[in-house]
């Protein structure tokens, strides 16, 4: 934790570990992974409980695919437990994996089959049997908008198809727990809305979602709870707008143009509670922003944005501005 | 190093691996004629053309016509060269450059699974490409007797070892070209003195005594006779050389393949 360590964020984790245990679909506690010498994950602990879409961000680095694998049962943990939709990982990881849907990072859909062929032959990997599949794709293709595309190659869809795809191909074991990697990164706007409305509607229906992201704007959406995340620790859990009310000023007045560092010298610091510099912006952090909206109302030579704090004010804040790579 | 001990665990088996081998069964049906005929084309005409050229020239080798000793010879050739194009190429492609590996083992499927998989289905294609030569050969006239069904299950052992072999190169190679080291330093020479294309007793002693050492060698000999209906000599000793080799490279190719990808 950041700021105090018995905070009202922890408090509520401890709610959600003595909560009923079939309402958490997942639980790591205290999960270590080292890499030689580098501890990539560092004693995370976090529950999702049934019908949450839990955001689990974090910058480039900072330990969400790797906590993924091991959430999977791909690579084992060097410490802490996980326990998936009620089963031991690694122990029972392929039992929990027969009730698990996962969208990877990459699309990796099968080019050598047609849409439909691609949900058939992932569903028999599920121990599916044909009449079952035959019954639930039609629904599938339909929640992916891609009844059109049944018998189309995977080579001639978009990007934005092959994602609806993948999330649909998630879904054909009717998993409880549906788990999204990164899941549109690399899509334009449209694509991006379509498969939010798509994990709006799973959320409607009760499913359970946990989703990587660094697209805060996602999260803010989509998330009911969201967990950041950096060097492989927790630095925060709770429901974004909890966490924004916690710890960032609810208003921002971004200051930009030729002027702005001059002025964020002279006026901004002493106008705002709180002054980020990065590259020629000046992020002013404000309760009351009214005092420095009038002071730059009449300037020349910078230009300025005021809008509510979100997210992502909350992610870099946590996280800091340098660049991971 | 219990992550060294996960490495080196001992192969595990689940029925849950078929549902991989049917799907590139299904890939596989879907250019079923054109891989067949690729299958028989090229040893075909190996065997026709060096059988009636070079048989015209050197009369019969080892009791038999030219074009009989290397119709066999084709036969081990191509269920050598189907599994290891099979465990290279293609493996390669749904491994590294399709993901479909990881696709399949966020499903409750074993990444042992997935191994089990494709080396049986580099042993199912090397048993395709063995039957249709064999049925080639027969059409020519060239079958003798019924003996020579089984130099299926022949194939099948070629397929298991040098498919489980490309898989090891798989597991390794950063790209395709890697693989043109596993022919050029294991695969042709394997052909060259394996007789295939002349008898091994030609060679000089010592050279005729590192052949022992070679699969493909102890594949023709079993499959030769078969194909003039004899019943091999040494039997069990030759089946027992592939098995190891199918065996040994198996657990080198699953150890490798758990390192690149469980990580």
């Amino acid at each position: 934790m950041l700021d105090n360590p018995s905070s009202q964020s922890s408090a509520r984790e401890r709610g959600a570990d003595v909560a009923k245990p079939d309402d958490v679909v997942l639980r790591v506690d205290g999960l270590r992974k080292r890499y030689g010498e580098h501890e990539v994950v560092r004693g995370l602990s976090f529950a999702i409980r049934r019908g949450d879409c839990f955001g689990l961000l974090g910058p480039n680095g900072a330990g969400k695919t790797t906590t993924l694998r091991c959430c999977l049962g791909l690579i084992d943990p060097d410490g802490g437990q996980i326990e998936m939709v009620g089963e031991p990982v690694p122990k029972a990881a392929r039992e929990a994996r027969v009730r698990v849907g996962v969208v990877p990072q990459m699309d990796n859909l099968d080019p050598d089959f047609t849409v439909r062929e691609n949900l058939l032959i992932y569903g028999r990997y599920f121990g599916l049997p044909r009449d079952v599949l035959e019954e639930r794709i039609p629904g599938l293709l339909e929640f992916a908008g891609l009844a059109s595309k049944r018998d189309v190659g995977i080579r001639t869809l978009s990007g934005g198809m092959k994602r609806r795809l993948t999330l649909a191909r998630a879904l054909v074991n009717d998993p409880e727990l549906l788990i999204l990697d990164e899941p549109t990164t690399g899509l334009d706007p449209q694509a991006r809305h379509l498969i939010w409305d798509g994990l709006r509607q799973l959320l409607s229906q009760g499913k359970t979602i946990l989703l990587t992201t660094h697209f805060m704007d996602e999260a803010e959406r989509l998330a009911t709870r969201v967990a950041v995340i950096d060097h492989g620790m927790l630095i925060a859990s709770d429901s974004p707008r909890s966490l924004l009310a916690k710890h960032v000023e609810p208003e921002v007045v971004e200051v930009y143009g030729d002027e702005a560092k001059a002025w964020a010298d002279i006026h901004g610091r002493r106008l705002a509670k709180r002054l980020e510099l990065a590259g020629e912006t000046a992020f002013c952090y404000a309760y009351d922003p009214q005092p420095m909206l009038a002071d730059l109302a009449n300037r020349a030579g910078v230009r300025y944005l005021h809008r509510p704090a979100n997210l992502e004010d909350l992610f870099i804040k946590l996280t800091g501005r340098e660049l991971r790579d | 190093m219990a992550y060294a001990a996960k490495l080196m665990a001992p192969p595990s088996f689940s029925p849950r691996f078929a549902p991989v081998w049917r799907r590139n069964l299904l890939v596989w049906r879907k250019l079923a004629i054109a891989s067949v005929l690729g299958n028989i084309a090229d040893p075909l005409l190996y065997m026709l053309a060096l059988g009636y050229g070079i048989g015209s020239l050197v009369g019969n080798v080892s009791g038999m016509s030219y074009i009989e000793f290397i119709g066999t010879g084709m036969v081990c050739q191509s269920a050598m060269f189907t599994a290891s194009f099979e465990a290279m190429y293609s493996a390669f492609s749904r491994m590294h450059v399709q993901r479909t590996w990881e696709g399949i083992i966020n499903a409750p499927i074993a990444l042992d699974d997935v191994v089990m998989a494709e080396w049986l289905w580099c042993a199912s294609k090397s048993v395709i490409s063995t039957a249709a030569i064999l049925l080639v050969i027969v059409v020519l006239g060239y079958g003798h007797t019924w003996l020579a069904v089984w130099v299926l299950p022949v194939g099948l052992l070629v397929g298991l070892c040098f498919g489980a072999a490309g898989l090891v190169m798989n597991a390794l190679a950063p790209n395709y070209d890697f693989f043109t080291y596993f022919f050029t330093l294991v695969l042709t020479p394997m052909l060259l003195l394996s007789g295939v294309y002349f008898p091994v007793d030609r060679m000089p002693a010592w050279l005729a005594s590192v052949t022992q050492f070679l699969p493909l060698k102890h594949a023709i000999d079993l499959a030769r006779p078969l194909m003039l209906g004899r019943i091999p000599d040494h039997v069990p000793f030759h089946v027992a050389v592939l098995l190891f080799y199918a065996a040994a490279a198996y657990y080198a190719a699953l150890v490798l393949t758990r390192r690149r990808l469980l990580k």
